[in-house]
């Protein structure tokens, strides 16, 4: 469809013009819904964070300019946030993409029981997030978990009394939850390589080193980068595993967590969409560096795409 | 997509049976509502006190209202943010709120709950100990009606403990020396409950955390000599491995495990351990709370008040009910029921309560009559939360070196009162 419709020349017929009409009349419903659902919340979200505003104190509210701006970027509270998200993301979708590559090798091996490997696979994915996270808590808590009753784990130890302890759980609830995702979308990228060319590498004598570096690899680039900006994306407004485990608590907080405290705890509507603005202009400036640096096509890696 | 679809399909049939259950209730009625719904939102608890008291005052109502429960999560926090949420919207569903007793300024301030004047607040205030009428007040006006306190005692293991210790000192040096059975269970978990330990030793220390509503007070050398009793706790082998993550719940979970010989707790733990450690039990002792140095000693004061919402659209009725849900009766049925210490004290004589705290019914008076309440001021959370992230977690305090800390946490406590930066 694109391609065909750059090659068209600048002459437009009539036919051409009336099915430009129909086409953005039907696109018409979902860019008026789409304005509705993000974009007024984004502008409010904006004028919000323009204001000093506290919903404890509503007859003190007024317009303060970036002063928020300025509030929250000279905090060391917000510093440490934006390390430990960063932390978090990097850690776990490094962790993810290494897992879910060898996962999506697996489905696309498995002889017998298909549907059933990939089927099995995904449950973590389905499993609610809190639900996930509360799972992973009782699991490592010293009062009630069995994790600290396994060989050389000592009894006393306190997973969520120190920093990184907790990271480790943090992560790999991550890592367990959204590997699957990793997988499957891997997996549709893995599924478009012509076994032909493996069998012409063997013939040519690349071990499965090579055919692994030189064939999967490259050819699957586009998939991969895909996975890795839906997975940092996602990874960077992480929330409800840190919420359930530690509250924040020992400097794990996440920018999400910050924002909530602002929002909800605080009700200080000015400095909580500030952080929040904040939060979306880095996501932003990500997948800006995803798509313009590393070239990533989102409709390429598309499973089908 | 297909989630969506099938959400929508659920929405219309939702929307569908609503409008036929509209339908009948008109029709029912020819056309006029029927008594009015009182929605009223409180913590749930878990022995049914909330319920049985909501059908009594309906009962009583006559057909003129009827009372109908909103039941909250029991985490302090947690129930606060979803009355916060509706209340800043001006959602007026709710009529009578379960006022957790710190909360008054917070919710009077922006106006979200009507003063109690008259006849109904001389009612609703009647034999209340005057430390719990304090924490329903907000500059001079009575914003609620008092229903259960709470406090906490030293528990104890008489097995193992002959004489319970006074000061904080005492506990530690007991605890210390006792070895392995001699762990001390508090609750310094970042939440809440850190802060009412901490409040209480501030109190006791001979200082406060705050003077007025946007007044810091925090002497140095009393602040420092708190401080110092949780550093010293931190440090030594009395403490609990889970300390930084340790609440009111792990506390009676490690105690009634026989892996503690001290505790500080509300009264619920007596019941508790009664039920799942009948062993423990048997040498569970109450001590009055312990006391900073020389100084008495000031126990955390909780419970909640009910409040009448700004926005409710029957205010004369949810007065009524409120009255009802706090009077003596109701009181009497959360100390059966859930074992709620009352907020009236003449009721401490009577033999509800003596059955409930068989033997430490006058120490739990003793301690609600001596409670440090924590600060009142509409800027509650933000404090709360300041004092929690500075001396978060207990191992920050030294033992006997705090000042550093005692800056950080003054100057922490400033911004806080007039809520500046981040938290």
């Amino acid at each position: 469809m694109e391609a065909s419709a750059e090659k068209a020349p600048a002459k437009v017929s009539s036919r051409t013009r009336s099915e430009r009409k129909l086409a953005w009349m039907l696109c018409a419903p979902a860019v008026i819904v789409m304005l509705l659902v993000t974009a007024y919340p984004i502008g409010y979200s904006i004028v919000l964070s323009l204001q000093k505003l506290d919903l404890r104190f509503p007859d003190q509210t007024e317009f303060v300019g970036v002063s928020n701006y300025g509030t929250v970027l000279s905090s060391e509270l917000w510093w440490t946030d934006v390390f430990n998200t960063v932390f978090i993301v990097l850690i776990s979708v490094a962790i993810e993409l290494v897992l879910g590559m060898a996962i999506a090798m697996v489905m696309n091996r498995a002889i017998f029981g298909r549907g059933v490997v990939r089927t099995s696979v995904l449950i973590p994915y389905g499993i609610i997030t809190v639900v996930a996270a509360f799972a992973w808590q009782f699991a490592f808590a010293s009062e009630s978990g069995f994790v600290n009753h396994l060989p050389f784990v000592s009894e006393e130890f306190n997973w969520f009394g120190g920093r990184f302890s907790s990271f480790a759980i943090i992560i790999a609830a991550e890592v367990w939850k959204t590997t699957p995702f990793m997988a499957l979308l891997l997996l549709a990228g893995l599924v478009t390589i012509d076994n032909q060319l493996y069998e012409a590498a063997k013939v040519d004598g690349a071990s499965a080193w090579q055919r692994f570096t030189k064939i999967t690899l490259p050819l699957m680039k586009p998939a991969i980068l895909v996975a890795l900006l839906f997975r940092t994306l996602e990874g960077f407004r992480v929330f409800d595993s840190i919420f359930i485990m530690t509250r924040g608590a020992l400097e794990t907080e996440s920018i999400s967590i910050l924002g909530f405290n602002q929002l909800i705890s605080r009700l200080n509507l000015g400095l909580g969409s500030t952080v929040s603005v904040l939060l979306f202009v880095i996501v932003v400036i990500v997948s800006a560096i995803f798509i313009k640096g590393f070239g990533v096509k989102v409709e390429e890696g598309r499973p089908g795409g | 997509m297909k989630s969506r679809r099938t959400r929508s399909g659920a929405l219309g049939l939702a929307a569908a049976a609503l409008a036929a259950a509209a339908t009948l209730v008109l029709s029912a009625c020819g056309g006029s509502s029927g008594p009015p719904e009182i929605k009223f939102f409180v913590a749930i608890q878990p022995g049914g006190t909330i319920e049985a008291n909501a059908e009594r005052c309906t009962k009583e109502a006559n057909g003129k209202y009827t009372i109908k429960p909103e039941l909250l999560p029991n985490d302090a926090s947690q129930a606060r943010e979803q009355l916060v949420r509706r209340l800043g919207a001006k959602d007026s569903t709710i009529d009578v709120i379960g006022l957790d007793v710190i909360r008054t300024a917070e919710f009077a301030n922006p106006g979200w709950i009507e003063p109690w004047t008259g006849k109904l607040k001389e009612e609703a205030t009647e034999e209340v100990f005057p430390s719990v009428i304090k924490t329903a007040t907000f500059e001079k006006q009575v914003y609620a009606a008092p229903f259960n306190t709470n406090t906490q005692v030293l528990w104890y293991r008489k097995d193992l403990v002959p004489d319970p210790p006074k000061t904080w000192d005492e506990v530690i040096e007991m605890a210390e020396n006792l070895k392995e059975a001699g762990k001390v269970q508090v609750q310094a978990e970042r939440y809440e409950g850190y802060f009412v330990w901490i409040n209480a030793l501030i109190d006791s220390a001979g200082t406060e955390i705050l003077s007025g509503p946007e007044a810091v007070d925090l002497e140095q050398k009393p602040t420092e000599e708190a401080l110092d009793v949780i550093g010293k706790l931190a440090h030594s082998s009395a403490a609990s491995p889970n300390l930084p993550t340790s609440n009111e719940d792990t506390a009676r979970l490690a105690f009634e495990a026989g892996e503690a010989a001290f505790m500080t707790n509300y009264t619920f733990a007596f019941a508790s351990a009664k039920e799942n450690a009948p062993d423990i039990w048997k040498n569970m002792g109450a001590a009055p709370f312990p006391q900073v140095n020389d100084n008495p000693a000031k126990p955390p004061l909780g419970g909640f008040n009910l409040a009448v919402s700004s926005y409710s659209k029957h205010k004369d009725m949810a007065f009524e009910a409120a009255a009802c849900l706090a009077d003596e009766k109701s009181q009497l049925t959360a100390v059966e029921l859930d074992g709620l210490p009352p907020s009236r004290s003449d009721l401490y004589e009577g033999k509800v309560v003596k059955k409930a705290y068989p033997g430490f019914a006058g120490l739990v008076k003793e301690m609600i009559e001596s409670a440090g309440p924590r600060p009142a001021t509409p800027a509650y959370e933000d404090v709360s939360s300041a004092v929690q992230r500075t001396l978060h977690p207990p191992e920050t305090m030294s033992a006997e070196d705090n000042e550093g800390i005692y800056d950080e946490l003054k100057s922490n406590l400033e911004a806080a009162v007039n809520r500046e930066g981040l938290l």
